[in-house]
């Protein structure tokens, strides 16, 4: 059995270790070709080859290196566009001196002379940014604004590349560069990475069949991993430098991207992103460690269910069902997914494509919306928010597979309650705000909303909310913070869920008489910090907005004090008192 | 306002305090050596087994204590001197008191075994002993345990989770077979097998032998056998500490002596928890009850009592709860190892072995008197209201299904069990 889980162990860290030398296992070499099939409009392609001339053909060893000379190009390409288009101090003189008081739009035709496509771009523009002035009084330094809005924002997006296109450009140029085995034999090193990775991983795992069923906790407080260790801090390190990369730079992931594509061909036809190579690998992570799940807490068959829900839905419904609906042209949709988790739901890229895909996609928009205001209320009242957060959704289902390990380590002090609170009430808030006015942007076509641009806003909350919290610190935090940082500061669903929860259902967790000996597992085990036993230890019912019913309370108490359970709501709460003893009355 | 002083910091004198505190503003000061905090003596087995850090056994934060201004001193009290109403600490001078609470729990019994002193024996109580456990069991192989009680199976799990096999001396015929009916004490000693303990019934220990070092080598048993071991664990039961009572004046036998309100001969003085030795009869019940629940009963009771209304301790109906490994066991009313003569029983046993029912009931008035289950979670409360409405035997099982606790999903056995009930009941006309 020893053997067996050293074999596993070794081959996974070989997986692991091959995986990570890979990130750097590339050489990249950019040609026309590559530039002309990447860039649509000929006019920039050619840009940019004739810019980037000094790396073409050549290669690079490092994709630092490549990456910095790209962005180089971009940034001469965007250059020497504003010198081509750019308002020259000498025709603002020219503008100043035939609006001696007041300002004319009128003038500017007069200025910029000719018909070549210079002046015509610049009497346009003139007339978009600068209209507000008309009637004015003339002022050079308002023109010279004017002059520098349309350097900064028309000519970078109509003739050069602005930072949206050379983000997704140099992803895509980079990692049609590469030049590397896996790009030849992707196959191959998918299985010698990603592959050994699992095999490995089952291999350590299985072995654990043979201890008879029951809690598996032994020894978790004396491992380097489970307990903020080296390990766990080395591991918590390595999640968060991923979650950087795939979210912030992309383009220095490339090649583990091409691990993926055959796959992603395979299921929709297309190549892989970025998203399709995390999307893969998380599945397998709740997929291998879901099994591990199971064999733990085999004893329990509320565990064994819930664990296969979880890996069913990230399965199907994350991660196969959107891939085949682009196979069959119909847009990427994750029916599971619930808004505000799902913050982009309203965004208007995303309605434009439900919207232009008839039946189907209006289908998917009424469902989307049904969930919502029908099915969250509706399912939670019956069974508690559990049937979303420990069943279904996918960040939960990874909580619950990869990130058991680690559930340990959420922080039970009431200061961390109040903190809890208050954080994710505001997220829920902020992610309100930010759909009002991406609603309403959508509507009225005014990106500007009282005092916010919806836009920014909408940015802010991607960058911070979307991928800082949910993913850098979410899941990079699991071995330092525990699983479910993200469940309990973050998500805004589970606010929502949480609140109809606290209010408004049939779930609690009951607390068997006066059976409680205080010996603190449950409340050590519980993944959302909550001090199980404070209401366990008076024979209180437990009902709390942020628990997710995961079940692990009730399977590590040794005395079977716990119960999650649906019945009438009057008495839902319970008094604290402890029965088996006479004459005692409650004083609160 | 009075000054309550409370000995012992353990489930007893804390309860005692909390209530005080719902209901009073007496000021509270609570002395204990053993630990600066209150923590669940229960869960010493889970921070040796690395199921949890020391910390996670305390059921409240460091600073509820100021907040609800009890004040704590961390000392032990070596006299108690009831006619100055004044305490002697050991390092920080006297304490005077007008209402004394002594809840100072137990101690591991030790009989006069031959080298029952050397490097590696000890029992398992209080906080040093698990820190002297993790000193005594580094490097150790092989353990044997002596006596068969709740700790005593509780160390073999702590010991096997150490990867240190276990020898298992027990005096009876099968594991806590004092306590349990044969057919439960025959299924857990199954189970304890089954986790490889070397588990040997009717056998006693008769001398402990150590090396050059004091250490312990080998143990001798009864029938000659010599076992080699570097680790010897004594659970052979505990008894009030209540030493540091002696010349005080008040009464004590085995234990401190009280009364029903939990009063000690000495006015203004109480006694409660593992400490205390009742002098009164409940029926069905021993004089001292050396678990969680009763000292967390008489606190509560106490507490009343001290703040002004006077309450009788009388414990509702008989409960408790173990696990053994990964069996878990609750009772409720009174079960106990031989059947009396008027009751009559009936056992259910799953073909699993590892579940078991076993239900007492009155022959004659067929009135339930109680029921053990292993492997099956069962609720409190109804059984408590059963109990109380003394229900009969046929209403139990028939209502049992209402009884379980068990998780959602987990299989159920209420169908198979009334059958066999039924099946017996015919048999037996
Ligand atoms: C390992 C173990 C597991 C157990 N498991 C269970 C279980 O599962 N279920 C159950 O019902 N019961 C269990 N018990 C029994 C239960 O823990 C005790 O019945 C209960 O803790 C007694 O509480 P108490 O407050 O009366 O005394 P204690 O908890 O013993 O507290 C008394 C405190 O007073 C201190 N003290 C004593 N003398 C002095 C002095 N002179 N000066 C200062 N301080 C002093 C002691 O050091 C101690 O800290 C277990 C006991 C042990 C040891
Ligand atoms: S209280 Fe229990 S069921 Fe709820 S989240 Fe915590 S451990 Fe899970
Ligand atoms: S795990 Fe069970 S016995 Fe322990 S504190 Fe929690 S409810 Fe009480």
């Amino acid at each position: 059995m020893k053997l067996l889980k050293s074999f596993g162990l070794a081959l996974f860290i070989i997986g692991f270790g091959l995986f990570n030398f890979s990130f750097f296992w590339a050489s990249y070499q950019i040609t026309p070709d590559v530039i002309h099939t990447q860039i649509s409009d000929k006019k920039k392609s050619e840009l940019l080859i004739h810019e980037s001339s000094s790396m073409l053909n050549q290669q690079f060893n490092s994709n630092f290196k490549f990456v910095d000379e790209l962005h180089s190009a971009f940034d001469r390409v965007n250059q020497s566009q504003v010198n081509a288009f750019g308002i020259s101090a000498q025709e603002l003189d020219q503008l100043v001196a035939s609006n001696s008081e007041k300002f004319s739009i009128a003038s500017v035709d007069s200025v910029f002379k000719g018909s070549d496509e210079t002046a015509a771009f610049k009497q346009k523009a003139f007339r978009d940014y600068g209209s507000w002035l008309d009637g004015q009084p003339t002022q050079r330094a308002q023109l010279q604004q004017v002059a520098d809005n349309i350097r900064q924002y028309g000519i970078v997006s109509q003739f050069g590349f602005d930072r949206y296109s050379i983000k997704d450009l140099t992803y895509s140029l980079t990692k049609a560069s590469a030049i590397s085995p896996v790009k030849n034999n992707p196959l191959l090193y998918l299985l010698l990475t990603i592959g050994l990775c699992v095999v490995g991983a089952l291999i350590y795992i299985f072995p654990k069949l043979q201890l008879a069923p029951g809690i598996k906790n032994n020894g978790i407080f004396f491992n380097a991993m489970k307990n903020v260790k080296w390990l766990g801090i080395l591991t918590g390190s390595w999640l968060i430098a991923f979650y950087v990369v795939l979210y912030f730079y992309p383009e220095y992931m490339t090649n583990w991207v091409l691990l993926v594509d055959p796959v992603s061909k395979m299921l929709s036809g297309n190549e892989a992103g970025r998203f399709f190579l995390y999307g893969f690998i998380y599945t397998l992570c709740i997929l291998v460690m879901g099994v591990r799940m199971i064999i733990n807490y085999r004893h329990s068959k509320y565990q064994i269910l819930r664990t296969c829900s979880v890996m069913f839905f990230q399965t199907a419904f994350a991660f196969l069902i959107p891939e085949i609906m682009i196979r069959l042209n119909q847009p990427y949709f994750d029916f599971k997914n619930i808004w505000p988790l799902d913050y982009s739901f309203f965004f208007n890229n995303r309605l434009d494509t439900l919207l232009a895909n008839g039946g189907l996609g209006i289908f998917m928009l009424v469902w989307g919306i049904a969930l919502i205001i029908i099915g969250v209320p509706v399912f939670v009242y019956f069974f508690g928010k559990r049937w979303y957060c420990s069943w279904v959704c996918g960040c939960g289902g990874l909580a619950e597979t990869l990130g058991d390990p680690y559930r340990q380590l959420s922080d039970k002090s009431v200061k961390a309650w109040k903190a809890e609170r208050w954080i994710i009430h505001s997220v829920l808030v902020f992610a309100v705000v930010m759909t009002v006015g991406v609603l309403y942007t959508y509507f009225t076509n005014n990106s500007w909303v009282l005092f916010f641009d919806s836009y920014k806003l909408r940015e802010i909350y991607g960058a911070f909310i979307g991928a800082g919290f949910a993913g850098v610190v979410g899941t990079g935090f699991y071995p330092l913070m525990g699983n479910r940082t993200w469940c309990r500061f973050g998500c805004p669903l589970a606010a929502y869920l949480g609140i109809i929860q606290r209010f408004k259902s049939r779930f609690r967790i009951t607390t068997n008489g006066g059976q409680c000996i205080s010996c603190g597992n449950c409340s050590t085990y519980c993944e959302m910090g909550i001090d199980v036993r404070w209401y366990a230890q008076r024979g209180q019912n437990i009902v709390r907005s942020s628990c997710v019913g995961c079940g692990v309370c009730s399977s590590v108490c040794p005395r079977g004090v716990l119960n999650l359970e649906v019945k009438e709501e009057d008495g839902r709460f319970g008094k604290p008192i402890l029965i088996g003893n006479n004459h005692i009355e409650l004083v609160e | 306002m009075k000054h309550i002083v409370i000995i012992g910091n353990g489930i007893s004198g804390i309860t005692a305090a909390r209530h005080i505190r719902k209901r009073s503003n007496h000021k509270i000061t609570i002395i204990s050596g053993e630990s600066e905090y209150f923590f669940s003596r229960t869960a010493l087995m889970y921070v040796y087994m690395g199921h949890l850090k020391f910390d996670h056994t305390k059921p409240y934060e460091n600073n509820f204590w100021k907040k609800n201004k009890i004040e704590l001193v961390f000392d032990w009290v070596d006299k108690v001197e009831s006619t100055t109403k004044s305490l002697t600490l050991r390092m920080k001078g006297t304490i005077q008191y007008d209402t004394l609470i002594i809840a100072s729990g137990a101690k591991p019994n030790r009989f006069g075994w031959p080298g029952k002193d050397l490097k590696g024996v000890q029992g398992l109580y209080h906080k040093q002993d698990l820190e002297l456990m993790e000193q005594n069991t580094k490097g150790v192989q092989h353990a044997v345990l002596v006596g068969g009680g709740l700790i005593g199976v509780e160390m073999a799990e702590m010991l096997l989770s150490r990867n240190i096999s276990v020898t298992f001396l027990v005096r009876e015929n099968a594991f806590w077979s004092n306590v349990l009916p044969l057919q439960e004490a025959n299924l857990i000693s199954r189970h304890i097998r089954s986790h490889h303990v070397d588990l040997r019934f009717e056998n006693e220990l008769k001398e402990i032998k150590g090396d050059s070092n004091g250490r312990v080598q080998s143990i001798v048993t009864k029938s000659g056998e010599e076992i080699a071991c570097q680790f010897v664990g004594v659970t052979v039961g505990v008894s009030p500490n209540i030493s540091f009572l002696k010349d005080s004046g008040i009464a004590t036998a085995r234990g401190v002596l009280v009364n029903e309100f939990l009063e000690t001969n000495v006015p203004d003085v109480y006694a409660l928890g593992d400490c205390a030795e009742r002098t009164y009869e409940l029926p069905g019940r021993r004089s001292i009850e050396q678990v969680w629940y009763t000292g967390r009963m008489m606190g509560e009771i106490v507490a009343q009592t001290i703040c002004g209304t006077k309450t009788k301790y009388e414990p509702g109906p008989w409960f408790n709860s173990a696990k053994f490994f990964d069996i878990e066991y609750q009772t409720y009313g009174q079960v106990g190892n031989e059947l009396k003569a008027h009751e009559s029983e009936f056992y259910w046993e799953h073909s699993s072995g590892t579940k078991c029912v076993h239900v007492i009931w009155n022959t004659m008035t067929r009135e339930f008197i109680g029921i053990n289950t292993f492997g099956i979670r069962m609720r409190h409360e109804k059984f408590d209201t059963w109990l109380r409405a003394k229900k009969s035997v046929d209403f139990v099982i028939e209502h049992l299904a209402e009884a379980n606790f068990d998780p959602e999903f987990f299989t159920r056995y209420e169908k198979e069990i009334m059958l066999q009930f039924n099946e017996k009941a015919v048999l037996a006309h």
